[in-house]
């Protein structure tokens, strides 16, 4: 028995160590949360691994910092020339979304409409990766000290990133988009068709669960949809790029992640959401006849003369015979003053319409009941049918 | 210039600092996970695992190689988000495997080394892969022709790392 056990000795320890490492991770499988004897391994290696990855990225930041700040400062007039007509880009721009903003607020608030907006955030950079190609993770540099948690959405200006998985006390995991095992609730910008966006094991990212009667087309956005509760609504995720009829009536929906998943270098953690209502406190006074007055179809203008040309340039524009001119010219003055690219008749504000290439909702329904159930209807009104346009200043009103 | 055998009785064996023991698996770890974020490239070398391979064939000790390997791909796998142990038992059957095979043939040449770690590197991917999609519920794509390239790609960065660790060794 003794030679038999000393001859056959390290077979015997291989098929202990094996059978040991496939008891533990059977365990781990089959439980859905992290036992603590595996979670402290995972602790030891990576408060091991990661200060030296802290340390060189650090390094590795001040020289940058130290080269581009200091040093190399070539081009920087004239990007700094681009980035300021930029600025007035999207200062034009942003006076026409406001608008749209504030009413998508208005009916926000009558239809009591909950929605999730990012109250807080906390930039962190990126230290390091799992090193593997079917674990496709990156390492930040921020922890459960600084108030991460698991389940806390990760995105880049550009796009979503993905999720936090484990925290640890100075650093956090986070599994990218493009890992087979994340999964993100997704709705295709036009066509509003929902989906779940996936990773493959070749790290491609495809959107699943979309039907092969509807249409997609390459070069459609994708957008979070919020369904996840973990990714707020709205949120970019990426691109289609390729769509093929997939198996069992479903299509094969190639996306690219608009975030530059292979080279991040610092990321945003979303640590709070709020769920409101706006409130019509912080819309304004908004009366029903307010509503009206927008949804009703406009009059068309009367051939212009010299005369009417001097005395209606200012007047709101004209709605349904039926508004008691007294009660409608308040509410519309106010627009034509506050909100010009809502005013259809207003001369000065018809090229944002035109620009836009779509006639909004606001003006072409037809005249609803008194009651405000009118939105019933069109529950999005103003952002789902009409994506904003970038305004070229010259068809911007001053 | 290392002596060596082929003979089981006259079989060189050397061994290492504790320093060098600890500091070579946790450096080769620190760069698998620090070098893909700046190469993604980089994803398709397994540093642990050559280094598994080098320590296995250098000690030519089939229970050191198993715990080597069990081991280093024990703390590899901490540093992803994949369950522990996927790493732990395709290294340990690799570190099994190249100390006993270090006991039976030579491995210290140049042409010995770059087959035996191709070798390997294959063995390890076919334990991943069944370990990952059997046990774990990976979907995993097994491609030969990937499989391949990779490993002799690891295979050449293994001769020379083999050849910068091997000033590292002590003889008995």
């Amino acid at each position: 028995m003794e030679s038999v056990l000393g001859r056959y000795r390290n077979l015997i320890i291989l098929v202990g160590v094996l059978f040991a490492q496939v008891l533990g991770l059977a365990v781990q499988v089959k439980r859905t949360s992290e036992n603590e004897s595996s979670r402290l391994i995972r602790i030891w290696t990576v408060a091991t691994v990661t200060p030296l990855e802290k340390g060189l990225v650090w390094i590795q930041s001040s020289t940058y910092g130290v080269w581009h700040n200091y040093l190399y400062l070539r081009g920087v007039r004239q990007e700094n020339r681009d980035l300021k007509a930029e600025i007035e880009r999207l200062r034009l721009e942003q006076v026409r979304l406001s608008q749209d903003a504030e009413q998508a607020r208005r009916l926000q608030a009558l239809l009591s409409f909950k929605e999730q907006y990012v109250a807080q955030t906390m930039a962190a950079q990126v230290i390091g990766s799992s090193g593997s190609e079917q674990s496709r993770s990156i390492y930040i540099d921020k922890g459960s000290r600084d108030g991460i948690k698991p389940d806390m959405a990760v995105i880049t200006a550009d796009g979503v990133v993905g999720k936090v998985l484990r925290v640890f006390h100075s650093t956090s995991l986070v599994l990218l988009i493009d890992d087979q095992s994340s999964g993100v609730g997704a709705i295709l910008e036009k066509s509003r068709i929902q989906g779940v966006l996936r990773g493959t094991p070749s790290g491609e990212v495809i959107l699943e669960k979309v039907m092969a009667d509807n249409e997609v087309q390459p070069g459609e956005t994708v957008l979070t949809s919020g369904g996840d509760s973990i990714f707020p609504k709205g949120m970019r995720v990426g691109t289609v790029t390729r769509v093929t009829q997939g198996a069992e009536l479903f299509l094969n929906i190639k996306v690219k992640p608009t975030a530059n998943l292979g080279q991040i270098e610092e990321v945003l953690v979303i640590t709070r959401k709020e769920e409101r209502e706006p409130s019509l406190a912080e819309t304004g006074p908004v009366r029903a006849v307010d509503i009206l007055a927008q949804r009703l179809p406009s009059v068309p203008d009367k051939p212009p003369t010299p005369e009417t040309n001097k005395t209606d340039a200012g007047k709101p524009a004209q709605t349904a015979a039926s508004t008691p001119p007294a009660v409608a010219a308040a509410p519309a003055e106010k627009q034509a003053s506050d909100k010009p690219a809502r005013s259809g008749s207003d001369p000065a504000v018809k090229p944002l319409d035109a620009n836009s290439g779509t006639v909004k909702p606001a003006t072409t329904q037809k005249a609803a009941p008194a009651t405000i159930k009118v939105s019933d209807k069109n529950p999005k009104p103003a952002t789902n049918q009409s994506k904003p346009q970038p305004v070229p200043p010259q068809d911007t009103p001053q | 210039m290392p002596i060596t055998y082929t003979s089981g009785e006259q079989v060189e064996v050397y061994r290492f600092n504790l320093p060098i023991t600890i500091g070579v698996p946790l450096v080769a770890l620190f760069l698998q996970a620090f070098v893909p974020r700046h190469f993604h490239f980089f994803t398709i070398f397994d540093l642990p695992l050559l280094v598994t391979i080098f320590f296995a064939m250098a000690r030519r000790n089939p229970v050191s190689g198993l715990l080597t390997g069990g081991i280093i791909g024990v703390l590899q796998d901490s540093l992803t988000s994949l369950p522990i142990g996927v790493y732990g038992i395709a290294k340990t059957v690799v570190g099994f495997g190249a100390s006993s095979l270090g006991v039976k043939l030579d491995v210290e040449n140049a042409g010995a080394r770059l087959l035996v770690t191709i070798g390997f590197y294959v063995v390890h991917e076919i334990v991943y892969f069944m370990v990952a999609r059997g046990m774990v519920g990976l979907t995993l794509q097994w491609s030969w022709p990937h499989e391949l390239w990779s490993a002799l790609a690891n295979a050449l960065l293994g001769v020379l790392l083999f050849a910068v660790l091997d000033r590292f060794k002590k003889r008995t």
